[in-house]
């Protein structure tokens, strides 16, 4: 589903992100990417939302190069990746209904068919009846559960998240992460950077050890 | 057959594809009206100074359209004054002013004695006191000469070559067409509707540059917004069009603050320009901007509002990409 292959990344500043990275993720899997900060996970996952361009190798995507997606195909592309931020991106001006039917609605689904799914998705995050709340009026973990709904629903077969539980305490980064895990139950592909290695252990998934921009562990389990 | 089944599944699909475009448009229509009625002062500054740019030419074309309208009455006047050599006995004159008359190319020839040419000029000049210090009467004696105008040949050169016959009488002075005025009038009047068409090409011109940067100013106020939309997949065209709208509300309010100006400039000057016009004996009455004209100002405010707004967005909101690291 996804493959990188000798992927480097180095910054107009000089810094490099990505040293040469090659590695596989197939399809329906679910993996952490663990390393220190500045190890080349966010990297990672910006290349994979096309936020940025690698500086030599390849990534493919569902077996479409991403070299091949000019300028104007990044939004289609990117309505088939589901990203989750660790800041959560939501507008603050608009209410969590408008925020999670904002995918949607840039596709162009119907009216009609919006609110059914804007509240599939709230009740997956556990979010139901919070629809005309603001952000502003919601604890850190729901902005995060707001951040995932508005990621899943359009059905996307990919969700990547970095470092989503960046901002959470122990208790509820748990939560968001068993969330992540039954997406991946019903066939979404997951991909999340985290450094929290205590609790990725908990959750027995593949874990990618990225190290100074390369590939530095594989543990699956 | 399988063409028809092709088309019936099409058609369904296009008309809920059609719909929900509809849907959008009109949604976003509203919405970025909404956005802009929330920030009312700055919306009612970038109103105001379009329609003052756009109120300008509109004036001053309404100004050329009434002075046109005014000198169409008066190019019918196609009278010739034909002055006589001053002493002329009356009955010379008399006699001059039969045999003008008798020719095929004139309407009508009326003898103005210079004794009723004083009289007259008392009368209108309001000069009378002056004038009875007066012992002579210095003003000579007149015909006016109406030509006849034949249908379609009725213009200056046929009028031209009776004045310069009218020259050649025994006992003519000289020859003074009335309508000379009217046709540098007329040729003055070109010239400032040339210079209208320049004054309106720069002031939409300044339309454009106003809201081009008004949307400038809100593209960089909602640059966060802008990156997250384009993060969840939103195409470019989605994110521009509601400044397209917010573009085209801006140059339609400013449409219609412009169509009160000039309402307005017309309710100033109707009472002055009407006393003018009964001063001179004239039924004249200002024209203001009739429906075309209307619809033209608040048409044209819109369209450059919404092409003001496209230039603006498509160029400003090339350059916010997410997550470019600074």
């Amino acid at each position: 589903m996804i493959r990188f292959q000798g992927v480097a990344k180095r910054y107009p500043s000089g810094r490099e992100a990505l040293a040469d990275l090659t590695l596989e993720v197939a399809a329906g899997e679910m993996v952490f990417l663990t390393g220190h900060s500045g190890a080349g996970k966010s990297t990672a996952l910006k290349l994979l939302g096309l936020i940025e361009r690698p500086t030599r190798g390849q990534i493919v995507v569902a077996g479409q190069n991403l070299a091949s997606i000019g300028r104007r195909g990044i939004p289609a592309y990117r309505r088939r990746i589901g990203m989750v931020f660790q800041d959560h991106k939501l507008l603050h001006d608009r209410p969590i209904w408008d925020n999670v039917a904002l995918p949607l609605v840039i596709q162009g689904t119907p009216r009609r068919e919006l609110d059914k799914r804007v509240r599939a998705a709230l009740d997956q995050v556990s979010l139901l009846g919070r629809e005309r709340s603001f952000p502003i009026e919601l604890s850190t973990g729901e902005q995060q559960r707001v951040g995932i709904a508005r990621a899943v629903v359009g059905k996307p077969p990919i969700l990547i998240a970095d470092e989503p539980t960046g901002n959470l305490d122990p208790d509820l980064a748990l939560e968001v992460m068993r969330l992540f895990k039954r997406f991946n139950e019903v066939g979404v592909t997951v991909v999340i950077a985290s450094h929290d290695v205590h609790l990725i252990e908990q959750l027995g998934v593949r874990r990618i050890g990225l190290a100074g921009g390369r590939l530095a562990g594989d543990a699956h389990g | 057959m399988a063409e028809t089944l092709a088309r019936d599944a099409a058609a369904p699909r296009f008309a809920s594809l059609l719909r929900g475009w509809l849907e959008r448009h009109l949604q976003t229509f509203v919405a970025s009206l909404g956005r802009l009625a929330r920030a009312p002062f700055g919306t009612a500054l970038t109103v105001g100074v379009i329609g003052i740019a756009l109120a300008l030419p509109a004036c001053l074309e309404l100004v050329v359209v009434n002075a046109r309208a005014l000198s169409g009455g008066w190019a019918n006047a196609l009278d010739l004054t034909v002055y006589l050599k001053p002493h002329l006995p009356d009955h010379d004159a008399t006699q001059l002013a039969e045999r003008i008359g008798a020719r095929g190319d004139v309407a009508s020839a009326r003898l103005v004695t210079a004794a009723e040419g004083l009289a007259e000029f008392r009368r209108w000049s309001g000069l009378g006191a002056a004038l009875d210090a007066l012992t002579d009467n210095p003003l000579p004696a007149s015909i006016v000469v109406r030509p006849r105008v034949t249908e379609g040949a009725g213009d200056a050169v046929t009028v031209d070559v009776l004045a310069d016959a009218l020259r050649t009488l025994p006992g003519v002075d000289q020859v003074q067409l009335d309508t000379e005025w009217v046709r540098r009038f007329t040729a003055i009047l070109d010239a400032l509707k040339r210079a209208v068409t320049v004054v309106a090409l720069l002031l939409g011109l300044a339309v454009l540059l106003i809201v081009g940067n008004t949307i400038r100013l809100d593209i960089d106020a909602r640059r966060a917004e802008i990156e997250v939309i384009k993060l969840v997949g939103g195409s470019d065209g989605f994110v521009r069009r509601p400044f397209l709208y917010g573009g085209f509300w801006y140059g339609a309010g400013g449409g219609l603050v412009a169509w009160l100006l000039v309402e307005g400039f017309v309710l100033t000057l109707e009472g002055p320009v009407g006393r003018i016009a009964a001063a001179y004996g004239s039924g004249f009455a200002l024209a203001g901007p009739d429906l075309r004209t209307s619809a033209a100002l608040l048409a044209a405010g819109a369209l450059l509002g919404w092409l003001g707004a496209f230039v603006s967005a498509t160029r400003h909101l090339r350059a916010i990409e997410p997550g470019v690291e600074p």
